[in-house]
């Protein structure tokens, strides 16, 4: 498969792509259709009609038209033989894909809690104002559409978005307004403005990791004449843990259990997901330091025996994607990456859109996204070392993680271990955000406390931390001694700074929204818990606690993290438990004070008095 | 002895957990030995005074149903849902899935064979809620008794558990929401 | 090799590749359950069957039974989850059980009782969902499917491969494998398993109407955990008198 080809040709044309309007002149429908088809039957012979390709196919169709056409999704269900249902129900799980045209200017706003302090809701008020458009809809012109999205990884340039698939940082009322000429001007992407589109990586301090650059093969080439085991007798001394967030002991849990793992083939996949919202910094590796990751996944495949990698390229990241095949093509004509390289290693990597699913990240469902399916996370174990990709054991660590493998293959594992603690060995790097004066990209070594953090980030006046993401722990002053580590506070890299003003229950429901957007809805605690939730935060916020609201959540709480399937239905709940556990004023302050009445009655009696008055 | 003072009501119900309390027959007659029942359809007693034990059948569908329930809230020690409607909004709740505005154009303006189309709108006349609400939303529940409606037996059961100072338990065998 | 663990204390043998769930329906140790069936292969979805395994909560229908775990299938913590799952289930669809044919023969409905819970204490999310009436012997009442999967997976065994759960988290939708959508449009018959696998009131045959009363239907005769997973039989549309066998016990 021509992998350039795929990327530069079918994804994003140059300049990118605005979407034809299919009902703009219905003479032109014809035109219309046959553009589809001749699209969609190119698109699924390159993937050689390969059902697993679906996910693949889908989100170029939906940059190319704006949505996925019903004449588009008959075409895959005859060329792939995937039922239509089947499609449809794809399209339906992934926030990216719609069956219905999003307009030629698609806009989607980030709705991390950092784009609300830094003015989302502003930005929101413009667009109705400017762009005429809420959050939610397709203009009646079907020139725009307006989206809420979960975090896409700009915190630290924030309120941020994406249009039509490209970032756009610093969005204010005066951005919005100028964008809303262009857009009703339908002016082409390459006459906008550049620097709203230039992403920053920020690096604000560097370690190991961030300092090192290296040319192609510079690690592979320091290992490939011994025998694997010697590598991953390496990998066992450097302790390192996995950067994902849940910090699994990479020789152990990982590599050693998948390369004993039988199988007729062995996969890589590097987790580019990030989802977590807060975190940037694996888009920062990928932006800078991608050599460092292709490095570590080829020793990971020689190790493994693995011939096949995957980085699993979230769909907010898509503007990477040209540069990223640019740089395998890069290592394919120097010969570090194909057949034979150095000598003795076949392997190659492909990149996996994903199209906007959280749960995707979780690295079964990653696994069932990449064959091209809805991203539910399977049953656990078997685990994907062993079971993976088309059931083959299939090894998923993170960006970060691969990059630490190149940096442990270059300086050894004992330069590597030299720097954190000893259960958490090396040093992580944060994406750092929120009510601090220099946001961005740090490397520290773990062990760090949280006060060291504040100050060297500019964020003294912090009253509460979120690290590790929405799904990991909200911290109040009181413990802001505590060290980043895997024994006391893990981290995916993920940290967020709520300065006094801040209140925690926008916080804590900002999350609990998040949640509901993206529970993957397969299991029953977490795709009715999460709803419970966020209609809990709401009456939070409405201060509309009644009776027997307390009690349930009480249950809620432990229910969801004992009996959910995966991650994300586990630690949901852990922001609001936090809420309870550190801030019980102000539920208390939230309880409804007319006896139990958990809704506002003139609310409920609003749609009644309209329908009277309204009446002719 | 002083008598147990029971208050009962229905709000947006039809009755029928009323009708099948009254399946208790002569047992009647030795329950009021140790009970009185103050406001109620069955006294026609309007307003309710201070009382012991209040039974409530139906849901919240307008706004007066909340406040006459706000009313019963302050007045009993312990309040019981009674039935289906009480406890989830039973049958009215179905229409919870439409919303109202297209509920009350359907009945009064767009429906076939209506002469003078108008939805009421005499201030006298309670505002509907745009859902119907189990009224367990409103105010505190001390028990619930499903069914639709419970059996006299349970109704029965309930009132002198609570009469008797017990803790009522509702055996799992004797739950029916039908 | 015989390999035992325990389950509630007792000793108990296994063959290698049982799940608890099959090691204690074997030893006819009731757990609660609405998305397993022994038919299909396990998914795991409801959490009803939720055990304590050596301190740890696991699915009993998708966890592999290993030599030596303890396992404990009740205690006031787990009846509590089971309560509190069984509302949430109640909160999430539309479920007027007064209004339901299926009342009385429901395995959610029985659960509910099992469980003990007397209301939902979590808020009714009232959600509309779309009613498939359009196929001549089956109605699809989305309102009260519990997304259980069970169709899907009866409907692929048997090769038709109508049903598949579309969309994600609460807007998690059955959806029907056809072009327009519509059962109409499928090949699904009132005989075929999937109709029949249904634990609630979401997939019923057309035409039972009340035939069989309140009273005397199967959970009105005991409870589910004494006469296990139950499906009601249904009188075939086409006849007044012949019968469908109804899908067997679990
Ligand atoms: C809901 C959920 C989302 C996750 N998202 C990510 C992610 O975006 N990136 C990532 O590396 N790991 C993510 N993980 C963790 C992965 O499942 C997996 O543990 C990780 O990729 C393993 O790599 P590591 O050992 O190198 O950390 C997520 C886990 C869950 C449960
Ligand atoms: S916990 Fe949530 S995200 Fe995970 S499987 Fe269950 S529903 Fe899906
Ligand atoms: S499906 Fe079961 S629980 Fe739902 S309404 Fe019908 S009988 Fe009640
Ligand atoms: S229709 Fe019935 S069997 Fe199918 S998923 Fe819904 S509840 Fe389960
Ligand atoms: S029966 Fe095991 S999870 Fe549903």
């Amino acid at each position: 498969m021509d992998h350039v080809q795929l990327a530069k040709g079918l994804l994003l044309a140059d300049p990118w792509t605005i979407p034809p309007d299919p009902q703009q002149a219905p003479d032109q429908a014809a035109e219309y259709n046959q553009q589809v088809t001749r699209f969609c039957t190119d698109l699924c012979n390159l993937h050689n009609q390969n059902p697993n390709q679906l996910l693949q196919i889908l989100i170029r169709i939906q940059y190319r038209f704006g949505w996925v056409p019903y004449a588009a999704q008959s075409i895959l269900s005859n060329d792939l033989k995937i039922a239509i249902g089947e499609i449809r129900a794809v399209i339906a799980f992934y926030s990216f894909l719609s069956s219905e045209f999003q307009g030629r200017y698609r806009i989607l706003l980030s709705s991390n809690i950092t784009d609300y302090m830094l003015g989302l809701d502003n930005v929101i008020t413009a667009c109705q104002t400017h762009l005429k458009l809420s959050p939610g809809t397709v203009r009646e012109d079907f020139k725009c559409s307006l989206e809420l999205t979960s975090c896409t990884g700009l915190c630290d340039q924030g309120p941020a978005g994406l249009i039509n698939g490209y970032p756009i940082k610093h969005l204010d009322e005066h951005r919005i307004c100028e964008l809303a000429q262009l857009v009703d001007a339908g002016t082409p992407f390459n006459q906008w403005p550049e620097e709203w589109f230039e992403i920053d990586c920020g690096i604000k301090q560097s370690g190991t990791l961030l300092n090192t650059h290296i040319q192609p093969g510079n690690a592979i080439s320091k290992w490939l004449d011994k025998e694997p085991e010697t590598f991953l007798e390496e990998m066992k001394q450097s302790g390192l843990r996995g950067r994902g967030g849940a910090g699994f002991n990479t020789y152990e849990k990982l590599w050693a259990a998948c390369r004993n793992a039988s199988g007729d083939q062995h996969y890589v996949v590097c987790n580019a997901d990030e989802g977590e919202p807060g975190t940037f910094k694996d888009r920062v590796l990928l932006q800078n330091h991608f050599q460092q990751v292709i490095e570590g996944m080829t020793l990971a495949a020689w190790v493994v025996g693995a011939k096949q990698g995957f980085v699993y390229l979230r769909a907010e990241y898509a503007f990477l994607l040209d540069q990223l095949n640019q740089q395998l093509e890069r290592y394919r004509q120097k010969g570090w990456l194909g057949k034979a390289i150095g000598g003795c290693l076949d392997f190659d990597i492909q990149i996996h859109m994903g199209a906007g699913a959280y749960v995707c990240g979780e690295e079964s469902a990653l696994i069932e996204s990449l064959e091209g399916k809805r991203g539910i996370p399977r049953v656990r174990p078997p685990f994907p070392v062993e079971c993976g990709y088309l059931q083959q054991p299939t090894l998923v660590n993170n960006v970060e993680t691969f990059a630490c493998v190149t940096a442990i293959a270059m300086a050894g594992a004992e330069q590597f271990a030299q720097c954190g603690t000893v259960k958490s060995s090396g040093s992580k790097i944060h994406s750092i955000s929120g009510d601090c004066s220099r946001p961005g990209v740090y490397e520290w070594p773990w062990g760090i406390s949280i006060r060291e953090v504040l100050h060297q980030c500019g964020g003294e006046n912090a009253a509460a931390v979120q690290i590790g993401g929405p799904a990991g722990i909200l911290l109040p002053k009181s413990q802001f001694d505590r060290t980043l580590a895997f024994e006391d506070l893990p981290t995916g890299g993920s940290l967020m700074v709520f300065g006094n003003h801040r209140s925690p229950i926008d916080i804590v429901s900002n999350f609990a929204q998040f949640f509901a957007h993206e529970s993957c809805g397969f299991c029953a605690p977490c795709r009715v818990g999460c709803r419970q939730m966020q209609h809990f935060c709401q009456q939070l916020q409405d201060r509309q606690i009644g009776s027997s609201d307390l009690e349930s959540m009480k249950t809620l709480i432990p229910l969801m993290t004992q009996l959910s399937h995966c991650g994300l239905g586990k630690t949901a709940p852990l922001a609001i438990q936090a809420l309870f556990e550190h801030w019980p004023e102000l539920i208390k302050e939230a309880e409804t004070t007319t006896d139990g009445l958990s809704f506002d009655l003139q609310k409920a009696v609003a749609d009644t008095i309209a329908a009277t008055e309204l009446q002719p | 002895m002083t008598k147990v003072r029971v208050s009962t009501c229905s709000l947006a119900g039809c009755f029928g957990c009323h009708m099948s309390f009254l399946d208790v027959d002569e047992r009647l007659v030795d329950l009021l030995e140790r009970v009185e029942f103050n406001r109620s359809p069955l006294t026609d007693i309007k307003a309710c005074e201070s009382c012991d034990i209040g039974f409530i059948e139906g849901g919240l569908c307008n706004q007066e149903n909340v406040e006459v329930l706000l009313q019963f809230r302050k007045q009993c020690r312990y309040l019981v849902a009674v039935g289906a409607c009480a406890i989830n909004g039973g049958i009215p709740a179905m229409r919870n899935s439409i919303p109202i505005s297209d509920c009350l154009e359907e009945v009064y303006l767009n429906g076939k064979g209506l002469a003078n189309q108008l939805i009421p709108n005499d201030p006298e006349l309670p505002r509907l809620l745009n859902q119907v609400r189990p009224i367990h939303e409103a105010v505190k529940i001390d028990y619930f008794l499903p069914g639709c409606p419970p059996s006299a037996d349970e109704i029965l059961n309930m009132l002198q558990q609570i009469v008797d100072g017990n803790e009522p338990s509702t055996s799992h065998k004797n739950i029916r929401f039908d | 090799m015989s390999q035992v663990l325990t389950i509630d204390g007792k000793d108990l043998a296994f063959d290698s590749g049982d799940t608890l769930f099959d090691v204690a329906q074997a030893q006819g140790i009731y757990i609660p359950h609405l998305c397993h069936h022994p038919d299909y292969p396990p998914q795991g979805n409801c959490k009803l069957c939720t055990v304590d395994v050596d301190g740890q909560s696991k699915c009993a229908c998708t966890t592999q039974a290993e030599t030596g775990m303890s396992v404990q299938t009740d205690s006031t913590t787990l009846t509590e989850y089971r309560r509190a799952l069984t509302e949430l289930l109640f909160s999430e669809g539309n479920h007027h059980c007064p209004g339901c044919e299926r009342s009385g023969n429901c395995q959610l409905q029985a659960t509910a009782y099992a469980q003990g819970m007397t209301y939902s204490s979590f808020k009714l999310l009232n959600p509309q969902r779309q009613i498939d009436a359009s196929h001549p012997s089956v109605l699809l009442d989305r309102d009260r499917c519990i997304l259980c999967g069970l169709c899907v997976r009866a409907s692929a065994q048997e090769g038709k491969h109508i049903f598949t759960i579309a969309g994600r988290g609460s807007d998690s939708t059955l959806a029907v494998n056809s072009d327009s959508g519509l059962l109409a449009d499928t090949n699904l018959s009132a005989e075929d398993r999937a109709t029949q696998v249904c634990p609630v009131g979401a997939l019923m045959v057309k035409q039972q109407g009340f035939r069989i009363p309140i009273g005397q239907r199967i959970y009105d005769q005991g409870t589910i955990d004494d006469l296990g997973n139950r499906r009601p039989q249904y009188h075939s549309p086409k006849s007044k008198t012949a019968r469908i066998a109804g899908d067997s016990d679990d």
